[in-house]
């Protein structure tokens, strides 16, 4: 049923859908340019990248618990690996997982669904973002292998460490590293376009802007804030490859460059890219919440406007980072209320997702679960970075465990909570089958478990004076107590790890196993839900039309709880 | 907070801790209030067979209330915490008192070493003492550092004084402490620096006036013409 294709709304398309006569293997899974096709691509690539960045986190909190011994399909660590797998670990998570996954898979997969058109705006180029794309994830790859091993100069790749190869020690690992980095933000960038004009310029007829559900919202609104910010930082990783290879100093102090510019340019980026991958998990959680608590979103408008009040006040904070790394002290000051100053979009958004519970019909299947995750454990996020804004605190918690637990507990509900929301919740309109809610509880409580007890314990190592990136702490006399600490988050790790083979398991055996899903399996009401499961190519027989905003539940007066957006009265 | 797990050893690491735990009080309440009503709320509105949800749009002034006036508490909360930070910072990184001795911090790949002024008390004269991996001061005497570096970013740390600074080739950094009891603790190396940064770890030793005046004969190049002086 899937596969009607039906060719009748793409006649006198000029969107450049070249071959959807014959599907021939390639056409279809390698070199589509159906939206649909392509998110999928770019959730697997993400999702192998995942297993990757985990393998990583693993072989390294293995080493931290038990210094200098041989680590189960790893071996010894050595202090040149440990720099390379927390390094790769965090880029890979970051560029090679989050990104792929919250914005590019997300946005193709849903923008066109949930606007009610047949493709993004530029296919072909859309097509050319993600071969870039592996191609980058093909050259981070490759710089793990080659000689002297992968660049271990941590995923913020300060210079002169990370320009100098005598520095570094790794000529080829950090070329090829700086490539690849490079290279995946082209990609991006020309997804990003696509997203944007995508979303304002097909929207099907009688959908106002009020009446886009807030995932669109967010991911339009996350891939403008990269591209605003991420041309310094593709200006910057030029500059370090030149420096590395074809020896301009722009970062070299000896002969007259400046390492700090390397910062600005980085945290730039850096920070709005913070807001970039958590703006998408926090619009998939907007739908997730609405749909399975029966409830209209509570104050749209101002969400919105939070969101774009975010976005603003992304831009004011980069130097939060640099506290301490020899800028003017008087500048701590206005970077301090910036960075206050944007808690409270951050904690309005918050409170408005909070409200939207109140009055509703909550039903706690899987998705939901992720859901409600997300806010319980983002909260936690949230208020550690208080800490960390305010200056004058900062001066003692930076760089120590204390940032490395606040930063994972929003980066683990936007990457792996958020993700696991949104694939367990459009899982059926991806494949056409449900997935097993049963399995899918026991990932969650396996997953979300653990990753507290890794990352509590974390914030206490940060508190007792423990640095980040730092490969055997047992050699340093007051930190060495705390070795049972250690073990435990690694512990825990495993143990959470372990959990996903659940979720792996139960996503293959419910694309064989599973139940048909029909259309619209959870009684939604945006447009993604009136489409057959999985949609075909050009996915409506007949595009909708809009009557309404998206979260219309229980409204008074009607029988059913639900009321679609292309529903005429 | 802090002070349960490590001593404070400097003049301002109490109030540093101070203002950590401000915010902690600060945060703690509305983290604590928020998941609270969360979970209250999912309890209460879970799924029963024949009750039926609200329509709620959330738009009207008197729903918004239940968010703007939270939102301006946190406001509210934000001032304070940045009053706080603000002085905090001040005292410790923007205003250095006047100095009692200065010494040279050099972090190099991937160890610390230390130019302490000896016995004349100034720096660059022949009396000065050269360390590695271990920096001796006396307690109670304001001193200034001025840190350096030869190659990469290092970033000086003494987390019992509470004090982090990076080093930047090119630049020489000041900054100041006043210790206030006599020990031996960690001083780590916060910045990465290469395959050596875990191993750059340094010991700092504050002692009193006469134990610290005793280590500077015995260890000037010049301590004999220095007395004899
Ligand atoms: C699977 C659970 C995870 C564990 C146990 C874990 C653990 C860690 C640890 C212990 C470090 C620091 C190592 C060190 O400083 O020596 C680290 C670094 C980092 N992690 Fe994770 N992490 C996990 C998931 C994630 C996720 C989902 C993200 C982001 C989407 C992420 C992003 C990062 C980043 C950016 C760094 C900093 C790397 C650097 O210092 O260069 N991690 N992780
Ligand atoms: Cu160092
Ligand atoms: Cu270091």
């Amino acid at each position: 049923m899937a596969e009607t294709i039906d060719v009748g709304t793409h006649a006198g398309d000029d969107h450049g859908h070249d071959h959807h006569h014959e599907e021939t293997f390639w056409s279809k899974y390698v070199f589509s340019t159906d939206h649909k096709m392509i998110g999928m691509q770019y959730m697997f690539t993400g999702m192998f990248m995942a297993l990757i960045g985990g393998f990583f986190a693993y072989a390294f909190r293995m080493q931290l618990a038990f210094p200098g011994m041989d680590v189960p399909f790893w071996g010894i660590v050595t202090p040149a690996e440990y720099n390379a797998l927390i390094t790769n670990h965090g880029a890979i998570m970051i560029f090679w997982v989050a990104m792929p996954v919250l914005i590019a898979a997300f946005g193709n997969f849903l923008i066109p669904l949930m606007i009610g058109c047949d493709d993004m705006v530029f296919p072909k180029l859309n097509r050319l973002s993600y071969q870039i794309f592996l191609l980058s994830a093909v050259v981070l790859l490759a710089s793990f292998v080659v000689e002297n091993g992968g660049f271990g100069g941590a995923w913020t790749s300060y210079p002169p460490l990370s320009a100098k190869h005598e520095y570094s020690l790794t000529p080829l690992g950090s070329s090829l590293w700086i490539t690849a980095v490079a290279l995946e933000f082209v990609a991006f960038l020309i997804g990003g376009i696509n997203f944007v004009t995508t979303a304002m310029n097909s929207r099907a007829p009688g959908m106002k802007l009020y009446d886009i559900p807030m995932v669109v919202w967010m991911i339009v609104v996350a891939s403008i804030l990269f591209m605003a910010s991420v041309g310094p930082l593709i200006a910057g990783a030029i500059m370090l490859f030149m420096d590395q290879n074809l020896g301009t100093h722009f970062f070299d102090p000896n002969a007259g460059g400046d390492p700090i510019l390397w910062q600005h340019l980085f945290w730039f980026f850096g920070h709005p890219e913070v807001y970039v991958v958590l703006l998408p998990a926090t619009g998939i959680t907007a739908e997730v919440m609405c749909v399975f608590a029966r409830k209209k979103l509570f104050a749209y408008r101002t969400v919105l406007y939070t969101t774009f009040g975010t976005g603003v006040l992304s831009f004011t904070v980069w130097a939060h980072h640099q506290f301490i790394a020899g800028i003017d002290p008087r500048m701590a000051h206005v970077f301090t209320i910036t960075t206050l100053l944007i808690s409270i979009p951050i904690a309005e958004m918050m409170f408005v997702y909070i409200a939207t519970l109140y009055g509703g019909d909550i039903r706690l299947k899987t998705p939901m679960l992720w859901a409600l995750a997300f806010i319980a454990e983002f909260l936690i996020g949230g208020v550690t970075g208080i800490f960390l804004g305010a200056s004058g605190a900062d001066i003692y918690f930076h760089d120590t465990y204390f940032v490395l637990a606040h930063f994972h507990y929003t980066f683990f509900p936007i990457a792996i909570i958020g993700v696991y929301a949104g694939v367990t919740f459009w899982y059926p309109k991806m494949f056409g089958k449900m997935m097993n809610d049963t399995l899918g509880k026991i990932h969650f409580w396996g997953t979300i478990i653990p990753f507290n007890c890794i990352f509590i314990p974390l914030f206490v190592l940060g508190a007792a004076g423990q640095h980040r990136r730092i490969h055997d702490f047992t050699q340093y006399p007051e930190l060495a107590q705390y070795q049972d600490v250690r073990v435990f988050a690694t512990v825990s790790l495993v143990i959470m790890l372990l959990f996903q083979f659940v979720f792996i398991y139960n996503f293959f055996m419910s694309l064989r196993k599973g139940k048909d899903a029909g259309p619209n399996p959870w009684n939604s009401t945006t447009l993604e839900w009136t489409t057959e499961s999985p949609p075909g190519h050009g996915n409506w027989k007949e595009l909708p039309t809009v009557y309404r905003g998206p979260y219309e539940y229980q409204v008074p007066g009607r029988d059913k709880d639900f009321w679609p957006q292309n529903e005429p009265n | 907070m802090i002070e349960r797990y490590l001593e404070q050893v400097s003049t301002y690491a109490g109030d540093i801790d101070g203002l950590i735990n401000l915010i902690a009080w600060f945060v703690g309440v509305w983290f604590l209030v928020a998941e609270f009503v969360f979970f209250y709320l999912i309890f209460k509105f879970r799924h029963r067979e024949g009750h039926k949800g609200e329509y709620i749009t959330g738009e009207e002034k008197h729903q918004k209330r239940f968010i703007t006036i939270p939102h301006f508490l946190v406001l509210v909360c934000d001032i304070f915490i940045i009053i706080g930070a603000v002085r905090v910072w001040v005292d410790v990184k923007q205003t250095l008192p006047p100095a009692d001795a200065t010494v040279r911090i050099i972090g190099q790949q991937w160890a610390w070493s230390f130019v302490h002024p000896g016995p004349d008390g100034e720096l660059d004269t022949a009396d000065d003492i050269k360390t590695v991996e271990s920096l001796n001061t006396e307690v109670g005497k304001v001193y200034h550092f001025q840190l350096e570096s030869r190659d990469v970013l290092h970033d000086f740390s003494v987390p019992v004084f509470r004090l982090k600074q990076d080093a930047i080739p090119g630049r020489i950094i000041s900054g100041w402490w006043k210790a206030t009891k006599t020990g031996e603790w960690d001083i780590q190396c916060a910045e990465i620096c290469g395959i050596g940064h875990g191993v750059m770890r340094a010991r700092i030793k504050v002692q009193s006036a006469a134990e610290h005046a005793s280590w500077m004969h015995e260890n000037s190049p010049v301590a004999s013409i220095a007395s004899a002086n």
